[in-house]
């Protein structure tokens, strides 16, 4: 690429930087040429899309006709088609801009140009889930070229474009937030016509398995007025986790780092049952804790009222989804080993021990016990639960 | 006509028309002279009787308190009978905007606040299908005081047309790489499922259905995409 610079420092428009700022496919990667030019990336390529050659010869700025004229040519300036469009110096072009080469007929043309956005997404596809790609796609994010997630408890966490299949043709990009493990569908219709396996179904997972560290919830949006509120700011377990912090600030009020309210004067306090327990892990089934779905769990879920009640669940209009924005308060609740198998008819016969609005305040400890007994018994009860359900378990 | 400006005028889309008879009793404006500034000049503005003379900012000051003062009354007619129905008008054709959300389909949203104390919140939009919030797409809505509508409004409007409560899905986005599940979405969406389960059965207790529909299993696998076996994968350590 930089040689092609140096040697025509005027036409440095390549196929692929023009794609890419089309409207609509802000969300691309610039593949590089070095990536498309190492056949093993594209192996299996070739059967899906029509015209294979001519459309990566088009992606690569390859000149099909090596000899082509220097002018433009008599037979082509007589040409008998209606809609040819033209260049300043003569030469046919197509709908971008670039020059016809010679003797190609403008159908021709169009289904090379569409084969070529085929291929290159398919190319893009493979590109983000490599390390260059990868790599470019964490600046995008960084820079919130793909914008921030739409629901409320997420406080505009940054989200990465995503595809619900790999193979072209089935459905749209869509946006994949971390913060609630959920999916959206871009706000701006433009990107109603980007096809979703162009960003396939891995890569928004590999990148937050490639890049552990990346804070997923974002600094208070001062738009978001909920973010002034602790709990929904950053992670709300950082003050309770780290007690140094808060005596640091504080010197006088050192006792209270062993009490669980945080010792901010002026912001609501956090439920005494929506604090984790000291033990928590800093990896959860390989996932920093931090990370696990930070935008869920208690506080995060809307409450519906009416008139300051809260609506019943046992209400005809009750709520009804609180389970897909739950997060369990203490983590461990999630680790599987020693917990395999199907502990569902456990969870049922004790629902006390792992509902979270158990009780007010002295029901903490004992809520602990009963679920060190539910996990215990689970175990004993390893060897009736063959997984049969399907949730395939790791064996460990 | 100061209502029909106000509901045409870009931005204030989410809003409906009050009834003329209901911003006229002086009964369903109880106690919002101690929130509105120039209550009364506000007041002869809104009801198309302001006949004062006055210089331009002062003027500006009336036309926000106008504002504030509709808006307040809003949250109010809104959630009677007049009001709800049309709510609901606006609802049905989907005048608040579709769930972003992928698995809720296009759902009509209905808009919410988060609180009831005027400049503490801007509005949301309140999804029946998934019941979560999501922030307006567009700037000018985002930036609507949510008192303006209440945190009452969505839910009696499901109460009075209990009907109207969209089949509720437990189909969702299972985060995976290279066709396998990823370990830690999995663990923590079979905890939710769990959770899901345990609902269900105190709904039973209480003699009342499954409100999933039935075709849609949660423990269905790989509807999405790959035909891979379901299988867990380990974090970033095993990559
Ligand atoms: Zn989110
Ligand atoms: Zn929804």
């Amino acid at each position: 690429m930089s040689s092609f610079t140096e040697s025509d420092p005027l036409d440095t428009v390549t196929w692929i930087n023009s794609f890419c700022s089309l409207l609509g496919h802000e969300y691309f990667a610039e593949v590089s040429e070095e990536f498309i030019e190492d056949d093993f990336n594209l192996t299996g390529l070739q059967s899906q899309v029509p015209m294979y050659k001519d459309a990566l010869e088009m992606i690569l700025d390859v000149e099909p006709d090596s000899d082509m004229d220097p002018e433009p040519d008599e037979e082509d300036m007589d040409d008998d088609e209606e809609d040819v469009m033209r260049d300043e110096e003569g030469y046919r072009i197509d709908a971008h801009g670039f020059r016809l080469p010679r003797g190609r007929s403008i159908s021709d043309q169009s289904i090379i140009e569409s084969s070529a956005e085929l291929l290159y997404g398919l190319i893009h596809q493979r590109f983000i889930t490599s390390r260059p790609g990868i790599q470019q796609m964490a600046e995008k994010y960084e820079a919130q070229h793909f914008g921030h997630c739409p629901r409320v408890f997420c406080n505009s966490t940054k989200v990465l474009p995503v595809g619900i299949y790999d193979t072209p043709g089935i459905d749209t990009v869509k946006l994949f937030c971390s913060s609630c493990m959920d999916v959206y569908t871009p706000p701006n219709s433009r990107f109603q016509s980007v096809d979703g396996a162009f960003f396939g179904t891995t890569f928004g997972c590999l990148f937050f398995m490639t890049f552990p560290d990346f804070q997923i919830t974002p600094q208070g949006d001062p738009l978001n007025l909920a973010s002034t509120h602790p709990i929904y700011s950053n992670t709300p377990y950082v003050v309770l986790r780290e007690p140094a912090t808060v005596t640091r600030r504080d010197s006088r009020s050192s006792s209270l780092t062993s009490a669980s309210a945080p010792t901010v004067p002026s912001v609501p306090q956090i439920p005494a049952e929506w604090i984790p327990p000291s033990n928590q892990p800093t990896t959860i089934n390989g996932t920093s804790t931090g990370n696990l779905a930070p935008g869920l769990g208690p506080g995060r879920i809307h409450e519906p009222k009416i008139y300051g009640f809260r609506v019943s669940e046992r209400a005809k209009t009750g709520p009804r989804m609180k389970w897909l924005r739950m997060r369990p308060v203490d983590i461990t609740e999630l680790d599987e080993v020693g917990r395999l198998g199907n502990d569902r008819d456990e969870d049922m016969g004790d629902q006390d021990a792992t509902t979270i609005k158990t009780g007010k305040n002295g029901t903490k400890t004992a809520t602990a016990g009963q679920r060190k007994k539910a996990a215990a018994k689970s175990r004993r009860n390893l060897p009736a639960a063959d997984g049969a359900n399907g949730t395939g378990q790791t064996a460990s | 006509m100061y209502r029909s400006q106000f509901i045409s005028s870009r931005g204030n889309e989410y809003f409906c028309d009050i009834d003329e008879d209901y911003l006229t009793d002086r009964f369903n404006l109880t106690g919002l002279n101690a929130d509105v500034q120039y209550y009364q000049h506000a007041l002869d503005l809104v009801t198309d009787v302001f006949d004062v003379e006055c210089e331009d900012e002062m003027r500006d000051h009336i036309e926000k308190s106008a504002r504030h003062l509709y808006g307040l009354v809003h949250a109010r007619f809104i959630t009677t009978t007049r009001g709800l129905a049309k709510m609901l008008d606006k609802y049905k054709k989907g005048e608040f905007g579709k769930c972003p959300r992928v698995n809720c389909g296009t759902q009509h949203l209905l808009p919410t606040g988060m609180s009831d104390v005027p400049g503490t919140q801007f509005v949301k939009l309140f999804c029946p299908k998934c019941e979560d919030i999501y922030n307006p797409k567009s700037s000018r809505h985002a930036s609507i005081d949510g008192a303006y509508f209440g945190t009452s409004f969505a839910n009696i409007l499901f109460q009075v047309y209990p009907a109207l409560v969209p089949e509720k899905t437990t189909a969702r986005y299972e985060p995976k790489v290279f066709g396998f599940k990823m370990h830690a979405a999995a663990a923590l969406q079979r905890w939710q499922d769990n959770k899901r389960e345990e609902m269900i059965e105190r709904l039973k207790a209480q003699g009342i259905d499954n409100p999933f529909a039935m075709d849609d299993d949660g423990d269905d696998e790989g509807d999405l995409s790959s035909g891979h076996e379901p299988m867990d994968i380990a974090g970033a350590d095993d990559l």
